[in-house]
């Protein structure tokens, strides 16, 4: 079986960086990430409903930026990571073509709960920030 | 909207605090392995705690957990949304400000708070009310309110699970959106700032595109000068020539753009007063190089180079 690593409360620090992961944004993500988060708003997978709102294409929903989002912080942190809160701003939307970049650092760490801060940018290549804001996890005291 | 308008009009909408979006609805289906799959692989989550039932038996929890970011997903409406919504008090109190001018639309904030993990075979209810409505704002997208919605979340056991708000502003669009107005193939990425070309110094920009990098020369004394202009500075005279340079070169100064990123631009790009060996001053960046390595007096190589789609220019690299 895989083994998996999760990080200590000890193991961070503030300052520390997570590294960048560059996500393709496609028509496939777009769509498949509004169906499988059964968001079935019509901007999200029709493309004359969403240049209807002045856009060019489909853009990406809420729930697929959280879950990529929860994902960039618990890839780095291990799955034994709680999760305790996500909290985003939205900025310009996510199309298809565009590359978003998801950078990250540790802003705060909490040695008697375990809780640390990341803030979390998702910025793309065309608009620029198209997310920001803070995941907190809750990391094991010791492994 | 004078002010006693507006005072009625806030009487209206302030009215809706409070009120009940969606009673406690539980999902229809209860937390299962394969919708977790499914969004595992759209949004590329390989953990384990979600998707490995083996590896989850062994961890700390003992069993999987589906991702928090899932948590509106189970109560969601499904695909008859596409065919419009039920009203309910959003949707009346959005109607409310569009009849009054608040048209424009923008989700600004998401928070969602996890209390505790939850599993399949476990049934979320969600409920969500209307929690606040700011006041009159001016924002740079125009005039208007921010409503947010709380919803809570809870599991077949009446424990609260985690909640969500979402904060949207409602409000006056600056200019009219252009109906249907966006067309294929809209989405360009963006390039460089295109150089300004002209009568004095086009022909420079003209070398470049074709991999060169020109230094002016005056014909009468034979002083080199850039960035070209008419005159020559020695002698007044304006009769000119060029010559190619080797584009080999040495850093005078340098500095990284830290911020903000120029959308077509590197990130940090380094830029740099280079003197060339032919003894004019150029600017332009230095690449394959950490900013932390680079040093008055270093020593460097152009090279003329396509950048973006759009774009030759050149670019220093360490020697």
């Amino acid at each position: 079986m895989t083994d998996y690593k999760t990080l200590t409360c000890a193991e961070v620090s503030v300052g520390d960086t997570l590294e960048a992961v560059d996500i393709d944004i496609t028509t496939g993500l777009v769509v498949c990430g509004a169906l499988a988060t059964r968001d079935f708003e019509p901007v999200h997978h029709s493309k004359a409903e969403a240049q209807a709102t002045g856009l060019p294409d489909v853009f990406m929903n809420i729930l697929t930026s959280q879950g990529l989002m929860t994902r960039y912080a618990t890839d780095w942190s291990g799955p034994e990571a709680f999760v305790n809160s996500i909290d985003l701003k939205l900025g310009a939307p996510n199309l298809p073509g565009m590359v978003m970049t998801m950078t990250g650092e540790v802003t705060a760490v909490d040695a008697s709960t375990g809780r640390v801060d990341i803030t979390v940018l998702g910025e793309n290549n065309i608009w620029g920030m198209h997310m920001q804001g803070t995941v907190q996890l809750t990391l094991p005291q010791e492994a | 909207m004078n002010a006693d308008e507006q005072k009625v009009f806030e009487e209206k909408i302030y009215a809706f605090v409070g009120q009940e979006v969606y009673p406690p609805t539980p999902a229809p289906d209860d937390v299962n392995l394969p919708m977790i799959r499914q969004w595992a692989e759209v949004i590329g989550e390989t953990n384990p705690a979600y998707l490995d039932p083996a590896w989850a038996a062994s961890s700390k929890r003992g069993k999987t957990i589906a991702p928090p970011a899932m948590m509106y997903v189970w109560g969601q409406e499904g695909f008859q949304v596409t065919r419009g919504r039920a009203p309910n008090a959003q949707s009346n109190l959005v109607a409310m400000f569009n009849d009054y001018g608040f048209t424009g639309v923008l989700g600004t904030n998401v928070k969602q708070e996890y209390f505790k993990e939850v599993s399949p075979g476990d049934n979320i209810t969600i409920q969500m009310v209307i929690d606040n409505i700011s006041e009159r704002k001016t924002t740079s997208r125009g005039t208007g309110y921010f409503f947010e919605t709380l919803s809570t979340f809870t599991d077949q056991n009446g424990e609260v699970v985690g909640t969500q708000r979402f904060k949207v502003l409602k409000f006056i669009p600056q200019e009219l959106p252009a109906a249907a107005a966006a067309d294929d193939n809209a989405l360009e990425v963006p390039t460089r700032i295109a150089s300004p070309r002209g009568h004095d110094n086009g022909w420079w920009w003209e070398a470049c595109d074709e991999g060169k990098v020109l230094i002016q020369r005056c014909k009468d004394c034979q002083t080199l000068r850039h960035p070209p202009r008419p005159m020559c500075g020695q002698c007044q005279s304006m009769a000119w020539d060029s010559i190619e340079s080797t584009l080999e070169g040495e850093v005078l100064s340098y500095t990284a753009l830290r911020h903000p990123k120029i959308p077509g631009y590197p990130k940090d790009p380094i830029c740099a007063v280079i003197q060339l060996a032919e003894g004019t001053n150029i600017v332009s960046n230095i690449v394959d190089c950490e900013y932390d390595d680079v040093f008055i007096g270093m020593k460097l190589k152009g090279k003329v180079e396509q950048v973006d789609d759009k774009t030759m220019l050149p670019q220093f690299y360490p020697a």
